[in-house]
């Protein structure tokens, strides 16, 4: 049963990446990204992360879509927001992919998931506050730096 | 067939080329932003799977840098999307293939 | 025991139903529970819209000393079927340059997230119908989703109306997220874990014998509870906060140029948020479905909790029936000005009491704590102009 989930949510989810690149109207692309994202945290849930699926629902869909969505409407010029494309790009990114798939065809690579218990969001928080503590305050400056340096950026500019 | 270590990674491969190709080949300011989004989506499901797959899995290693670099790409997606619009303001065009102004 | 038997009734049935399936592979017996739960949740929850919609009406009615709709039924309690049949027989008007898939996404988008949601809180004992490690950040997660649904419906109707009231409504949204997400943080400390289960279980009990040891009952508890109401409020866009749907000011904001059952799916929508955001501050904060006064053990859990819940709507109906409209940047300094610092004190009012042992100490100084900020809060954002001692010139 997992192998049809996981045949599934790729089809979703490789669709909606696929739409958010090609699309000509910015704003389908936009929204065709949100499905991208779901299909991504359904893969999360998949590999047993379920709380790294629910901080990307929150993060990516809730917030960097929004962003977007916002950026999308603040840099309109009142005309179609449609965009041209650009085949080079294509060609490399298929020259890319074939390099990489035949680099993990042939890693060697165990074939099982080993069975663990499911990971909870108290582990999480126990390494997050003994191991990882500082990388933590680390994100936390730089999400206060970046936050800072948004709102600078957009700032009107004092006549 | 249960899916395996190589069908996640081919299928991180391939998001993560798909988000090349939007970034490569779009010439306005957010579409870019969008391909480097999905680029770091692909390399998050990576690191999840390959801690999933690994013989170690009480060690939440990989779940950890996911937590942190979905973290990071939601700060430079919001400090990207606000240099867009100080961009906009000024220039009035959103299209990179305008802002050539340092050309040599 | 009697009282048991019912009170896990539904999950008795549940269990019986699932053994006449006893013979069928693994996975059709995991979706037919999973189903069941569905399709008892969903209903139950669309008669209480149902309902709601026309008490609604009848007690602002009330409020404003006239009867609500008494026409159709006993009491008027058959209107949402008249409202039911007019709103889907109603022509559905789409309009020409209107984007026509994101115009058509966008109500099905806003109702999505508040069912998701309603599927995390525990309704009863052993009656949660997704019971998850994360239920309370899977809340939250989709919650987040109804913003993108609000920007589609503004703009797929191609109307400067509708992307204005679009706008406001976000910018609310997304400002009352903040504070409505740090007061839950308190309560996830205190009980140590994310998951909704766990933080009714931590909230029963009583202190002294009469008490209840629910989370409101405590200083901090009290505060959160409060900020997380009036969050609750914004989110819903609810009066006073209902600038993004105002009739007089903006027609009706981003739901312009919806009708017909689109608009009905917006109506839903909006009430299905109020009863996801009513039941989680049941859950966080008034203690589940848990017992008040001891010597009522009897009544069955689930009707505890739909009492509560009936408390916080009607609560809901009765602010929307008294307080007059804010401006919109009254919202927006009110939540980021006001709710922001008093939603981080009462992490830190939390922790102040955790570490006195709960006891008496705990109480007093961690009431200090929330006191001290709200009067210098108070203080420092009076705006009030101070007149002048009026003066009176009568007609000689």
């Amino acid at each position: 049963m997992s192998a049809a989930a996981f045949i599934v949510i790729a089809i979703f989810m490789l669709a909606g990446a696929v739409a958010a690149a090609t699309m000509p109207r910015l704003i389908h692309a936009a929204l065709s990204l949100v499905v991208a994202f779901i299909g991504i945290a359904a893969f999360y849930f998949l590999l047993g992360a379920e709380f790294v699926g629910l901080v990307q629902i929150f993060v990516y869909v809730g917030a960097v879509a929004v962003l977007i969505v916002f950026t999308i409407l603040l840099t309109r010029r009142d005309q179609e927001n449609t965009s041209g494309f650009n085949w080079g790009g294509a060609v490399v990114a298929i020259a890319v992919f074939s390099s990489l798939v035949w680099a993990i065809l042939h890693t060697r690579v165990s074939e099982a998931a080993p069975q663990i218990d499911p990971l909870t969001v108290k582990r999480i928080g126990e390494v997050l506050m003994t191991n990882y503590v500082w990388p933590l305050q680390c994100v936390g400056l730089l999400l206060t730096a970046a936050l800072i340096g948004a709102l600078i950026l957009v700032a009107e500019e004092k006549r | 067939m249960t899916p395996s270590l190589t069908g996640f990674l081919i299928l991180s491969a391939a998001l993560f080329c798909i988000g090349l190709l939007a970034a490569l080949s779009r010439r306005h300011a957010i579409f870019i932003l969008i391909g480097i989004e999905l680029m770091l989506a692909a390399a998050n499901v990576n690191f999840v799977a390959f801690w999933r797959f690994s013989p170690e899995p009480t060690q939440p290693t990989g779940v950890i840098v996911a937590i942190f670099s979905i973290a990071i790409a939601a700060a430079e997606a919001a400090v990207g999307l606000a240099l867009v619009i100080a961009v906009y303001r000024h220039y009035r065009t959103t299209n990179v293939d305008k802002l050539d102004q340092l050309k040599g | 025991m009697p009282g048991e038997f019912v009170d896990q009734i539904f999950v008795a049935a549940k269990r019986w139903i699932l053994s006449l399936l006893s013979h069928a592979p693994d996975w059709i017996v995991q979706i037919a529970s999973a189903l069941l739960n569905i399709i008892l949740l969903l209903t139950f929850f669309a008669t209480l819209f149902a309902l709601l919609s026309v008490l609604e009406r009848k007690i602002l009615g009330r409020i404003q000393n006239r009867y609500g709709p008494n026409r159709v039924g006993p009491f008027g309690l058959l209107q949402p079927l008249a409202d039911g049949i007019k709103l889907l027989i109603k022509e559905d008007v789409v309009p020409i340059r209107a984007d026509k898939v994101v115009h058509f996404l966008a109500p099905i988008m806003m109702l999505l997230p508040a069912i998701l949601a309603l599927g995390v809180i525990p309704y009863g004992r052993n009656m949660t119908a997704f019971s998850i490690d994360g239920g309370i950040l899977f809340f939250f997660a989709v919650g987040s989703a109804a913003e993108l649904a609000v920007f589609m419906a503004g703009w797929g109707s191609n109307n400067k109306f509708s992307m204005l009231g679009a706008m406001r409504a976000i910018a609310q949204m997304i400002s009352y997220e903040l504070p409505l997400l740090i007061v839950v943080l308190p309560v996830v400390m205190i009980v140590g874990s994310l998951s909704a289960d766990a933080i009714v279980a931590a909230q029963e009990g009583y202190k002294w014998g009469i008490v209840p040891r629910w989370f409101v009952f405590t200083p901090w508890g009290a505060a959160a509870f409060i900020l997380f109401f009036v969050a609750g409020l914004v989110e819903s866009n609810r009066t006073p906060f209902d600038v993004p749907e105002g009739e007089s000011e903006i027609v009706a904001g981003h739901m312009t140029e919806y009708s017909g059952f689109k608009y009905a799916t917006f109506f839903m929508a909006e009430y299905f948020g109020m009863f996801a955001v009513s039941g989680l501050a049941v859950t966080l904060f008034l203690g589940g479905w848990h017992t008040p006064i001891a010597w009522l053990e009897f009544v069955p859990s689930y009707l505890w909790f739909f009492a509560k819940l009936a408390v916080l709507l009607f609560v809901f109906i009765w602010i929307r029936g008294t307080l007059p409209r804010t401006r919109i940047d009254q919202v927006m300094s009110f939540a980021w000005k006001f709710m922001l610092p008093m939603a981080f004190t009462c992490i830190i009012a939390a922790a102040v009491w955790h570490y006195q042992a709960h006891g008496w100490a705990g109480w007093l100084s961690s009431f200090a704590v929330v006191a001290v900020v709200y009067f210098a809060l108070s203080r420092f954002l009076d705006t009030r102009r101070k007149f002048a001692t009026r003066t009176y010139r009568f007609a000689e």
